[in-house]
């Protein structure tokens, strides 16, 4: 993966807005977060392979990167973005990893489902 | 020092994870290898939800599949197992996967290949859910078995309250002899293994690998 240029990643927003695309959206602490720091209790969420479309969306902050998507009924949201997959035009594969390289945070459109 | 001299024909491992065999039962399996076991290795899922990505990341969510079927293969080739299933379920969702369909899985293989021993995980001690699920499913089919057909399980544990709930293991294999496969095995892992609390990224010297690898522990599941 390759570090977040915002706005490679606009451009990319903007090509997939108004179509149907599958959705990859998750956060994790991991399993053993609370093996490892009995301080840290685990809290993980993914949702995988939904169907969204939406209408407008953006990349902000000045990194780790945010990004919200307005889709016709609500929003979709990230926190933690730093790293995007190679550039396929289908596609935009984004994750964001902790200081020890583990993913925290995954957002994932794509024309083909993941 | 060993505490255990049985030989054993037909091993079945059942773990979801791929990378769970190398740190916690690679010693031991190339050790009954080396004594003439075959070892079926039944691993659940591709770990495709896992967090570590390589250092610097290479995988992404999307590659992370592939990339750890090939790393589990490399594994299985280091170790020496012969017969590698993946069973193809969704990691990190094993406990709410279809009881019916994981235990007729188990028990399919049970029936196939009659292992006199089968090593598992601890449920309830094993801290990733998948682990837990994993065990109780293995531990639920075999406790189906008639008794006589039911064979020798050693189980992995390493809950932080383990040892109060279940006691000390009751198997401990000095692995020292087959470490140089054990850390091919773990190295295979090439996604995986540079996380801190696995190896970390430095190399290790051999003080550091036999202090925290010689040794690998079971208890035996008493059914009774
Ligand atoms: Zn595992």
């Amino acid at each position: 993966m390759l570090p977040i240029h915002p706005q490679d990643i606009q451009f990319q927003i903007d090509r997939l807005a108004g179509q149907d695309l599958f959705l990859h959206l998750e956060v994790s602490s991991g399993a053993y977060a609370n093996h490892l720091d009995s301080s840290r209790p685990p809290a993980s969420a993914f949702i995988s392979n939904a169907v969204i479309r939406y209408t407008q969306g953006s990349i902000s902050g000045t990194g780790p990167y945010r990004v919200g998507l307005k889709t016709e009924q609500g929003w979709i949201y990230a926190e933690g973005l730093t790293h995007v997959d190679e550039f396929e035009t289908e596609q935009l594969i984004m994750a964001g990893h902790d200081t020890q390289g583990k993913l925290i945070v995954a957002l994932q459109l794509g024309q083909n489902r993941f | 020092m060993n505490t255990i001299h049985v030989e054993h024909q037909n091993i079945l491992v059942v773990f979801p994870h791929p990378d769970d065999e190398a740190f916690l039962v690679s010693g031991t399996l190339a050790m009954y290898i080396g004594a003439g076991a075959q070892v079926t290795y039944a691993c659940l899922t591709l770990g495709e939800m896992g967090r570590n990505m390589g250092i610097p990341p290479f995988a992404n969510r999307v590659t992370l599949p592939a990339i750890r079927k090939e790393e589990l293969a490399a594994s299985c080739r280091a170790i020496g197992i012969q017969d590698l299933r993946m069973l193809g379920f969704h990691d990190k969702m094993i406990e709410f996967e279809d009881q019916q369909l994981l235990d007729d899985q188990i028990m399919m293989l049970l029936k196939e290949l009659t292992p006199s021993l089968v090593i598992t995980f601890y449920p309830g001690y094993s801290v990733h859910p998948d682990h837990d699920a994993t065990g109780a499913a293995v531990i639920r089919t075999i406790a189906r078995l008639p008794v006589v057909e039911q064979p020798l399980v050693h189980c992995i544990a390493f809950s932080s309250d383990h040892e109060k709930m279940i006691g000390k293991a009751d198997v401990t294999i000095d692995v020292t002899a087959y470490l140089a496969k054990k850390m091919e095995s773990i190295q295979s892992h090439r996604s995986q293994f540079q996380a801190a609390e696995l190896v970390g990224e430095r190399d290790l010297n051999d003080e550091e690998i036999q202090s925290r690898f010689g040794t690998e522990q079971f208890w035996t599941y008493r059914f009774d």
